[in-house]
């Protein structure tokens, strides 16, 4: 039987309802879901590539102090989506969104927001891990001094502290004056991650966080993200289905800029609903 | 034995070619196989030996240009050169010095203006208009005023500084200098600045960075060795150029004295080495003759040097990559 991805636009299925109560097991996790506060609460979120359209009214809760995962195959929006939640496709012009993103009982995608704060509050990671040119304190340092007033001590603190926080503290602490861009792959990008969290964020937004780097250091990571999910929500884009089922407490499956199934990890890889998320995670088409 | 078309799989003296054999070829194949190969080593053979060719004969005359200049001006390169004014036609003695300080000062100045305004406009169009139409009218300005003879930049400073103060003076030289330095500084700054990854924009502006300081602090920072070179290179560009000073700066045989004064940077006319070197090798006098190729010679040694100068700033900036 062919998948389904040669179905017309039409005859996609609807957004996945995020209801999950009709899987074994799925009342308890239902209860969960809606007892949890939703740290964001996206509602159609529209997104426009120029006039090509990227993403179709896409709906989804980020639970609070959560992982969620966003899967699915090469090209179908995850990336898009989660640069939605902090504003950074508005670095290019062509790039609009429309819809509603509630954080913090605000739409961050109304006009009058403050991007400033908005992304120290939704820090990001990216794909490619990309230190600033400056040393490994002043890459800390630099998020420290935009966003708060610290005495040069105080500023230690809290860079040894954003530091320790990434699992990064016992390796670098002796190469603080060195350039960022010395450090291996690996190293760069729990940089990266002790940079976000320097500016104490609430949400950790990752972009293929791992995809760049080696399987040891990537172990490493997912260690962290396991630890971090206590103090911050995080959600993370990534290719690779067994990392989104080890790591993730939620996962969002997408298909060409649909949000196809939206559930509990467990549920989504055991047992999904939709036709589409089973053909993808048994490896159908990637 | 490979059974193979060419001879070097058969050639144990060749072995390392017979690493990846070509499997056997039919008859049919075989003739024409033989042939293109054939063709094909000759063709490169062709090439190769017109490249190097073409390598040669641009090395031969810039060598014969270098070591005519060097030989016929190391003679005239000594202490008074760099210390001394101009002697009277055929009076021994004397030197190019104040041409050597008045080009310096000229060029300062044209740097002064041309850097910092092509610097900013670079960042204008990397970084805010990008495809915008007010930056692609900017880029197509500049890319026309690249292209313009620098006689004419000298023409446009003489009718807005000279004719109206009825006076020559070395900053219209530097102004004249400026206006050719301009764009050569915007298209270079603004390619470094495009070479910098898209992600570095993101992190930090993703870090809640306000534009003008993620821009500055970090892009900027980021290019810094490139940009340094651009400038350097701009600066080089123009110290060479004599068009442009012929009826602004003009040139004198005094000491650069003063601001405002008859000698003065924005008074007078203000002796430089490249006019110089024009008066005194059309002049008939042979010891004007013999510092004007002291002066060429000068000119050629700074020109390499800055040229060593910016290539190590780029290399070492490109460590911080």
């Amino acid at each position: 039987m062919a998948p389904t991805m040669t179905d017309t636009v039409e005859s996609r299925p609807q957004i996945a309802a995020l209801r999950v109560s009709d899987v074994a097991g799925g009342q308890r996790v239902a209860d969960e879901f809606d007892a949890l506060p939703s740290k964001l609460t996206v509602k159609n979120l529209d997104f426009f590539y120029g006039k090509e359209q990227a993403l179709f009214g896409n709906s989804v809760e980020i639970k609070e102090n959560r992982v969620t995962a966003i899967i699915g195959p090469s090209g179908c929006g995850k990336s898009t989506h989660i640069r939605t939640y902090n504003r950074i496709y508005e670095l290019y012009r062509e790039h609009t969104a429309s819809g509603e993103i509630w954080f913090d009982g605000k739409n961050i995608l109304a006009p009058g927001t403050d991007l400033l704060d908005l992304r120290r509050r939704i820090g990001m990671i990216f794909q490619k891990p990309s230190p600033f040119p400056m040393t490994v304190f002043d890459n800390i340092a630099y998020g420290l001094k935009l966003h708060f007033k610290l005495s040069r001590s105080e500023l230690g603190d809290r860079v040894e502290d954003a530091l320790r926080h990434a699992a990064l503290w016992d390796e670098v602490k002796h190469k603080l004056k060195e350039p960022g861009l010395a450090l291996s792959g690996g190293q760069q990008q729990r940089l990266c991650i002790a940079r976000a969290i320097a500016a104490e964020p609430e949400v950790i937004l990752m972009d293929e966080p791992a995809s760049a780097i080696d399987p040891v250091a990537t172990a490493k990571i997912e260690e962290l993200m396991e630890r971090l999910k206590s103090e911050y929500t995080i959600v993370i884009v990534t290719h690779n289905m067994q990392q989104a089922a080890r790591v993730s407490d939620y996962t969002a499956f997408f298909y060409e800029g649909y949000l196809v199934e939206f559930g509990p990890t467990q549920q989504i890889f055991e047992n999904p609903r939709e036709k589409q998320t089973e053909d993808y995670i048994t490896g159908r088409f990637s | 034995m490979i059974e193979d078309g060419t001879i070097a799989a058969n050639d144990p003296a060749r072995a390392s070619s017979a690493r990846f054999p070509v499997p056997a070829p039919s008859p049919a194949e075989r003739r024409t196989r033989r042939r293109s190969v054939a063709r094909r080593r000759f063709v490169n053979k062709v090439v190769t030996v017109g490249a190097w060719t073409a390598g040669a004969i641009g090395i031969f005359f810039m060598g014969w240009i270098v070591l005519t200049v060097v030989r016929r001006g190391i003679g005239a390169i000594n202490w008074a050169f760099f210390t001394e004014l101009p002697p009277g036609p055929g009076d021994p003695g004397g030197g190019l010095a104040n041409a050597i300080v008045g080009t310096i000062v000229i060029t300062f100045g044209a740097a002064l203006i041309g850097i910092p305004v092509g610097f900013f406009a670079a960042v204008y169009l990397a970084e805010f208009g990008r495809n915008g139409r007010i930056a692609t009218a900017i880029r197509t300005i500049t890319n026309v005023v690249l292209g313009v003879p620098s006689i004419v930049a000298g023409l446009f400073a003489f009718a807005i500084l000279v004719r109206p103060l009825s006076h020559y003076s070395g900053f219209a030289g530097s102004v004249a200098l400026a206006f050719i330095m301009l764009p050569v500084m915007t298209r270079t700054a603004e390619d470094i600045l495009n070479l910098v990854p898209n992600d570095l924009r993101e992190s930090a502006l993703a870090i809640g960075a306000p534009r003008w300081k993620a821009t500055m602090g970090v892009i900027v920072r980021s290019a810094r060795g490139g940009l340094i070179t651009g400038a350097i290179l701009a600066v080089v560009r123009v110290s060479g150029e004599t068009a442009p000073l012929l009826f602004t700066a003009l040139s004198s045989p005094y000491w650069l004295e003063g601001l405002f004064g008859q000698s003065g940077y924005f008074g007078g006319p203000t002796a430089n080495l490249t006019k110089t070197v024009y008066d005194y090798a059309t002049s008939p006098y042979q010891n004007w003759q013999d510092l004007a190729w002291g002066g060429a010679l000068v000119i050629i040694v700074t020109v390499l040097g800055m040229n060593i100068l910016a290539r190590l700033i780029f290399q070492r900036g490109k460590e911080w990559h």
